[in-house]
């Protein structure tokens, strides 16, 4: 009961806060642009191969994972850091309320918040998708559907630990976008294409199945090419390893920020 | 069973500093008890612990006998608390913040509007009700903040500087408020003793993060306070400021402090002048003083047992 109120009165926050128009502003750029250029110059490889999933790989695969990621850094980067930062958790933590309680409510409303976002992009990508191939949805985007969401809450997860960690919601927001953009993809590159190992440990390795389930077949577990005295290795996640790595990932960070946000002080 | 607070042996380390010092407090029973002390002293940390803002790192906070760290939604069930100055979530209207913490707090759907309402009259803040607190200033904020602690009918009320960020006729209304909450406990900590001094029956006083004294107002300046008599003067109308000036001017008069409209407080010399003597010459100048009230000393109390500032 308490953790649907504070999910209820949270939500309601980022439903008239800013960054929710900023990131359907951001959706709407994205999707517009992609919408514009297929339009303008019909691209033979997104929409003259006659397959819809080359469409759907382009436009939606080629953005919704960087979608997902800001949604989840934009509503769940200060989530915990922000009631510290602004002093809201004056307000609401000496209360007869358990903090796990405040926690999963706000987890829960960062959840509905970016799943509105992620929805919304996913309706102008469904659109475009029906209006170049009207025979319907190809499974494999409903699958890459549900593993983007699937991804949103281990992103999440992830970026609540963060906010638990941290007391300013600027270096929260920063520290996640730039870990799940360019940290992850850049040590990922290194150990698996220099020191062949693969990247099970990486939340953005397992996030590839977003992406490699619109590829038919399903993209090599592993390919090396050989250069010179090196070989180069590349590694997809399979689906199981993939859900596998975004389900601990939800877990282990849910229950890490929690713990941190559980022991965290209110100290001026 | 009579609300109360208890600190255990309470302390409170930040890495080789100790806040707060194995402090023993027992209150017990529905009075208001100021709690004093220079800055850094101990009150903020001390109420934070009750409230489990932060843990102590060792001994207890009791309220209603229930261990804060051990069970905080038992021990807060029936207190509310004012810690700092906290922020509503911007977006929010204060009625719906204090909508919020009614359906936290398990206040019956009937009676949810009702007690808002009254709450917002009491501070002066129905008009806002359904304006965005991101756009109000610190003291109309912290006038919702009080407004927050009167909705669930709490036994205890802990209230740390309450009149921060308002001004004279907000501080003075808050004043009120806490004078009207006559059947509860509250724990009140201010840097204003003419505040501590005109609502609250006890005092707890701290320094360097040890409790000094806890006693009643009139015990502890009793025992304390040096020799000037201080007095508070009641008027039947709201005294004009030429009222005020002649006050201060009296021989023997040594300060003149305006508690709220209608009351000050007078402190003077007795060697110089009597209590009698003071009251007749202020009922003399017309201006409807009604009622002399002998006042402790507790500036005095607290400067002779607190000697620095830091």
């Amino acid at each position: 009961m308490q953790i649907a109120v504070i999910t209820k009165y949270n939500f309601l926050n980022y439903f008239r806060a800013r960054r929710f128009y900023v990131m359907l502003v951001i959706v709407a750029l994205i999707s517009g642009l992609f919408t514009f250029v297929v339009a303008y110059l019909q691209p033979r490889s997104i929409v003259g191969t006659g397959d819809p999933l080359n469409f759907y790989r382009s436009g939606w695969g080629g953005f919704v994972n960087f979608v997902v990621v800001l949604s989840a850094a934009f509503f769940g980067g200060d989530a915990i850091s922000g009631e510290f930062q602004n002093r809201t958790g004056y307000f609401l933590v000496p209360n007869p309320i358990r903090r796990s309680a405040i926690y999963v409510g706000k987890w829960l409303a960062a959840l509905a918040a970016s799943t509105i976002i992620v929805m919304i992009f996913s309706l102008i990508m469904i659109a475009n998708g029906l209006y170049y191939y009207p025979g319907g949805l190809p499974s494999q985007f409903v699958e890459s559907l549900g593993f983007a969401w699937i991804y949103l809450v281990a992103a999440l997860s992830l970026t609540f630990a963060f906010s638990s960690l941290f007391k300013s919601s600027a270096i929260s927001i920063l520290m996640s976008v730039i870990l799940l953009l360019f940290v992850f993809n850049f040590v990922d590159l290194i150990v698996s294409a220099l020191a062949g190992y693969e990247p099970w440990y990486s939340i953005v390795y397992g996030a590839g199945i977003v992406s490699n389930v619109l590829t038919v077949p399903f993209p090599d577990h592993v390919s090396v090419i050989p250069a010179g005295r090196f070989n180069i290795s590349t590694f997809n996640a399979t689906i199981p390893e993939g859900l596998g790595i975004l389900a601990a990932y939800f877990v282990v960070m849910a229950l890490l920020g929690l713990w941190l946000f559980q022991r965290k002080e209110f100290t001026s | 069973m009579a609300p109360s607070l208890e600190a255990v042996k309470m302390t409170k380390k930040y890495g080789s500093f100790t806040a707060v010092n194995d402090l023993n407090l027992k209150i017990e029973g529905t009075k208001c008890v100021g709690f004093l002390g220079p800055n850094g002293a101990g009150k903020t940390t001390t109420m934070k612990m009750f409230t489990g803002l932060i843990r102590a790192t060792s001994g207890n906070a009791l309220i209603n006998g229930v261990d804060v760290e051990h069970d905080k939604k038992a021990a807060l069930a029936s207190c509310a608390t004012l810690i700092e100055t906290p922020e509503m979530y911007p977006s929010l209207t204060p009625k719906e913040a204090l909508t919020m913490l009614c359906e936290i707090r398990g206040v019956p759907k009937a009676e949810r509007n009702k007690r808002i309402d009254d709450a917002l009259a009491q501070v002066k803040m129905q008009e806002w009700e359904k304006k965005k607190v991101g756009s109000f200033s610190k003291g109309m904020k912290q006038r919702v903040n009080v407004a927050s602690t009167l909705l669930s009918d709490p036994e205890v009320i802990i209230l740390d500087e309450p009149s921060t960020g308002l001004d004279p006729r907000g501080m003075s209304e808050v004043r009120e408020i806490v004078r009207s909450l006559g059947n509860r406990l509250v724990f009140m900590s201010s840097h204003l003793l003419a505040e501590v001094q005109e609502v609250c029956q006890e005092v707890a006083l701290i320094d360097h993060g040890k409790l000094l004294v806890y006693d009643t107002i009139e015990n502890v300046t009793s025992r304390f306070a040096g020799s000037m008599g201080v007095v508070q003067i009641g008027f039947a109308r709201a005294l004009d400021l030429q009222v005020g000036t002649a006050i201060s001017k009296i021989e023997g008069v040594t300060s003149f402090s305006r508690l709220n409209d209608k009351r000050v407080m007078v402190k003077f010399d007795p060697k110089v002048l009597t209590q009698e003597k003071l009251f007749e010459t202020i009922a003399n100048m017309k201006a409807g003083a009604q009622s002399l009230e002998a006042s402790a000393g507790l500036e005095d109390a607290y400067l002779s047992l607190v000697k620095e500032t830091l």
